[in-house]
């Protein structure tokens, strides 16, 4: 079967600095990958890099066989949360229903049936009820999901999201890892960059190890070992040796 | 149509296009850079003047957009060699405008333009600057505002998810293909035309009020996008009719006392403005100090 | 003819009070604008200057005639008005900083142009001492005015000079300076107003519309000079003093022009020279030294794909000494193939690549140099990748080579650190040389450049 992402040797420098070095893998599809690594090793950067928002020094991205900038419509994204105005004059349901956009196309408006998409991606997160809210009136979970039912109404196959759990209380994160899994269930492929080491043996089925260049890549049983995070975090070699075996039996 | 009627015309259409496209500036943290590009494109009129020898309208809009859309990019490039953008800004604009100041100072008697129409305008001898077109007589100001506003409605009509997209988060914009740098452009481009073609109305400084001033009234009064644009050509008008009608009573600068007038539309939104309004805030505050003293009772 | 125009100029007790007044002036606002780009408060500068017209309008209608201690006063307290709101729109609403200066510009020089229509209306003839404040007359500058610009300038100047250290702390780190117990923000508070009196003293010469430009151009000019504040502040200064005297005099020699644009055009002058030409920063400078590193870039990653390639055969005891195809290099760390093409080509009359037929290969010094190469590189990677540790070294120096700046234990660390990711390379001279040549010839070889375990 395809690998639902291919990337070959991708290499991205920011200021001269090598941000990701030479990173290639094959993501099988239809499987959670939970992106890991120290702050500042590339893990956002491969995100966009893949997205085609950062240049890269070289490299390739494939969707399902075919390069991305062909396959956009089947690629959904969730931007960490920073990076919004939210001030903006724009409500929930408005911020979703931008999640169209690459479906309707430059020029054209978007009609009911995209308004009713949203509505029911909206009600799948739960925020049903705040579909009018504006969006600097909902708390930081609630936002989350918001940008979540985004993604879901770009109605993709392959989702890559940045830190989608960071300041999100416990019930959202519950929430949020339950869409997820559904997305699975429908055979979408889901990478996600992710802070929280507990939490990677439950939540993803493969992970990938990265700092400047991928350490390991693979089903989390074989890969999520003692040696390779020590090899991913080196310099907090010390704080794994105390939660280093709890990390591995959770 | 009286005389009256068509100053009052031609401030309503300066203000509604530039109250439309100063909306997005506004949401986009640009109103500084729109101040820039309107003092920046005074060299490309009076150069367009120079070379072409006359004040033909799309000569000059031509000529003066592509030093807007020039300046834009020249202060892009500044900021990505290393200079901090205000700073970028601040570089660029003055010295394109001194640069224009000086021609206009040097080649007062041949141009029809002098220092202070360039500052405020000269919108009281507009109606009488006729101009024919397609069989009909219109104050040229008329033409020419009148044309840019229904160019700024099509591309804003047109374009408007994508201007929005980016806007609000520009990172789903290019994840989605949307084209976020020509966008930028248009926009740019959108502020020169619309500050060239106000630039004989109301001068170079005041047509930044228009561009700014309105949509940040409306800014505050509403919460959804289209509302917001929409109250800015309204209070654009109102601007343009209230300030006429200031001028007259004290006989001063119409463009100054338009200006003046949108002004006072701002403080009274900023002060009493239903939600973000400053004595909303306030009243609210003081509820929730109630409500938490009553609490710990 | 011009010449004797200048002396007559510099003879003229007028002209001297004029040249001095700008110069000042210049000096002062140079100074200030250091901290105002620091402080990010460039723009605040230009909507301040144009706040200053309503208050120069209302203390004329007050005072009823031409004053300029008068005029300064208004200007000085409708400029802080101005800033004071800037400040609180953006504080109290959901308004963005740039807006609301873009408000209070605009807004505030509205209600100036009015008043300034209003006062014209009355016939009053000093009313155009006012009109020279749009865009500046050096030339209506007379030895009391100057006065009182020296004044004030000497006054700034003086307060900079003594409360320097504390000003710069206030730029970089006022974090740091709360912490050690100074006031931040009532220096704040005092820089704003120093700023707003540089501006305010300007604004006969340079006018409302253009003072902005004495703040920022400068400033930026001078930090294409220097970094360090102190350079900096001099630096601008001169800049900005000598732009008010160049300006000032240029525009005497033509008619009908008003001083502001030509003060800033020759402050933009110096500012495109400086762009240009300053020694380190300047963009000529730039290009050449981009340019160089280019070259060795190009050159390092020739030899490293080369090396990863061999390595890779090597370790897999099959051939490598055939050499490899421009493809398959472009391959591993693409670049312009013709580029490619013209540094292999200087890389074999350096002697360190030879090229086979369609293939090119590592000669022995060739191998030497380009083990040297790779292992600086993976060196380097490690640092990256453990800059949770290795952090407070600074890594932006990949021109450099790892163990000129590396302490040596952390060098034993890192080479610790490439065997464990199996990134040690493999390939080395030693093993080349020992292989292929009898005892003696080994014992003879002169010992290889450094870069070695």
């Amino acid at each position: 079967m395809q690998p639902a992402v291919t990337v070959e040797n991708m290499t991205i420098a920011y200021h001269k600095k090598p941000v990701l070095r030479e990173v290639s893998f094959q993501a099988p599809a239809g499987k959670l990958i939970g992106i890991v690594g120290p702050n500042g090793a590339g893990k956002s950067t491969l995100i966009k890099g893949t997205l085609g928002l950062v240049p890269l020094a070289s490299g390739s991205v494939e969707i399902y066989g075919k390069p991305y900038l062909t396959q956009r419509k089947l690629v959904g994204y969730v931007p960490q949360r920073e990076s919004v105005d939210w001030d903006f004059p724009t409500h929930a349901l408005d911020v979703v229903m931008m999640g169209r956009y690459g479906h309707v196309g430059m020029f054209k408006w978007l009609r009911s049936s995209d308004k009713e998409m949203a509505m029911s991606c909206l009600e799948k997160v739960g925020m049903a009820d705040y579909a009018h809210r504006q969006i600097s009136q909902l708390s930081g979970g609630q936002q989350q999901r918001v940008f979540l039912a985004r993604a879901l109404a770009q109605d993709a196959k392959v989702y890559f999201m940045d830190e989608p759990f960071v300041g999100v209380d416990a019930a959202t994160e519950k929430a949020i890892i339950a869409l997820l899994n559904e997305l699975k269930s429908q055979g979408k492929t889901v990478l996600v960059v992710h802070h929280d080491l507990q939490t990677v043996k439950e939540y993803f089925d493969w992970v990938l190890l990265i700092n400047l260049r991928k350490i390991a890549f693979g089903p989390t049983e074989e890969v999520f070992t003692y040696d390779n995070l020590q090899k991913t975090y080196g310099g907090r070699l010390h704080v794994l040796n105390d939660m280093g075996p709890a990390l591995l039996q959770g | 149509m009286s005389h009256s009627a068509w100053i009052i015309l031609i401030g309503s259409l300066v203000a509604s296009s530039c109250g439309l496209v100063g909306c997005f500036l506004i949401l986009r943290r640009m109103a500084m850079l729109g101040d820039a590009i309107s003092h920046a494109i005074l060299p490309g009129i009076v150069l367009a003047f120079l070379i072409s020898h006359s004040t033909d309208g799309i000569v000059m809009l031509i000529g003066a957009t592509i030093v807007g859309l020039l300046t834009a990019f020249f202060i892009q490039t500044l900021h990505a060699s290393g200079v901090q953008s205000d700073a970028a800004i601040g570089v660029t604009f003055t010295a394109l405008f001194s640069l224009g100041v000086v021609l206009v100072s040097l080649y007062t008697s041949r141009v029809h333009l002098d220092l202070q129409h360039v500052l405020y305008g000269e919108i009281a001898y507009a109606p009488w600057e006729l101009v024919s077109f397609l069989g009909l007589e219109l104050p040229k100001a008329v033409w020419m505002m009148g044309g840019v506003f229904a160019l700024t409605l099509t591309v804003v009509g047109l374009l408007y998810k994508e201007i929005k997209l980016t806007s609000f988060d520009p990172q789903l914009a290019t994840a989605l293909g949307i084209p976020v740098v020509w966008i930028h452009y248009t926009l740019m481009g959108l502020v020169s035309m619309n500050t060239v073609a106000a630039f004989e109305s109301v001068g170079a400084i005041l047509v930044v009020a228009m561009l700014v001033i309105p949509g940040a009234t409306a800014y505050l009064l509403t919460e959804r996008l289209s509302f917001m644009l929409l109250l800015s050509l309204l209070f654009g008008v109102s601007s343009a009719a209230g300030g006429y009608l200031l001028a007259v009573l004290w006989d001063v600068s119409i463009s100054g006392s338009m200006t003046t007038f949108a002004l006072l539309q701002f403080v009274l939104s900023f002060l009493f403005a239903p939600r973000q309004g400053l004595l909303s805030k306030w009243v609210s505050y003081k509820m929730m100090q109630k409500v938490i003293l009553q609490k710990d009772k | 003819m011009y010449m004797e125009f200048l002396v007559a100029l510099f003879q003229d007790p007028n002209a001297r009070w004029v040249i001095t007044g700008c110069l000042l002036l210049g000096l002062s606002s140079g100074v200030l604008g250091c901290f105002a780009l620091f402080r990010k408060y460039s723009l605040m500068g230009d909507a301040v200057a144009h706040a200053a017209l309503p208050g120069i309008c209302i203390a004329f209608m007050l005072y009823g005639s031409k004053s300029i201690g008068i005029f300064m006063l208004g200007a000085t307290i409708a400029g802080l008005i101005g800033a004071l709101c800037i400040g609180q729109i953006s504080a109290y609403s959901k308004i963005k900083p740039d807006t609301s200066m873009a408000i209070i510009l605009t807004g505030f020089f509205g209600v100036g142009i009015v008043l300034l229509t209003k006062i014209s209306q009355s016939g009053k003839s000093s009313q155009s001492g006012l009109d020279a404040f749009l865009f500046g007359k050096a030339a209506s500058l007379v030895g009391s005015d100057v006065e009182v610009i020296s004044v004030v300038a000497f006054l700034l100047l003086a307060i900079t000079l003594a409360l320097f250290k504390e000003l710069k702390l206030l730029c970089f780190d006022p974090q740091f300076g709360r912490g050690i117990g100074l006031p931040m923000g009532a220096l704040n508070t005092l820089l704003m107003l120093m700023i707003v009196l540089a501006v305010v003293i300007g604004l006969q010469a340079v006018g409302v519309v253009l003072m902005a430009a004495m703040l920022i151009i400068p400033a930026v000019a001078a930090r294409y000079w220097t970094e360090q504040l102190n350079g900096m502040v001099i630096l601008s200064g001169v800049f900005g003093g000598l732009s008010g005297v160049l300006g000032t005099v240029l525009s005497a020699i033509t008619p009908n022009l008003p001083t502001g644009p030509v003060i800033v055009l020759a402050a933009t002058f110096i500012f495109l020279l400086s762009l240009f030409f300053a020694p380190e920063r300047g963009l000529l400078a730039k290009a050449i030294r981009h340019l160089k590193l280019r070259q060795k870039i190009i050159s390092e990653n020739l030899l490293q794909s080369l090396y990863d390639l061999s390595e890779k055969d090597f370790l897999q005891d099959q051939s490598w000494k055939q050499g490899y195809t421009l493809d398959q290099l472009h391959q591993l760390r693409p670049d312009h193939k013709s580029t490619m093409l013209r540094y292999l080509q200087r890389l074999e009359a350096a002697g360190w690549v030879s090229s086979k037929g369609a293939n090119w290969a590592l000669t022995e010094r060739g191998l030497q140099e380009a083990y040297s190469v790779t292992l600086n590189q993976r060196l380097y990677e490690m640092l990256l990748i453990y800059q949770a540790r290795y952090g407070t070294l600074n890594l932006q120096e990949e021109s450099r080579k790892v163990q000129d700046f590396v302490p040596e234990t952390t060098l034993n660390e890192l080479q610790g650190l490439l065997l464990d990711h199996q990134r040690k390379p493999q390939l080395t001279p030693f093993l080349e040389i020992r292989f292929d040549h009898p005892y003696q010839d080994h014992y003879n070889e002169a010992p290889t450049k450094g870069g070695d375990l």
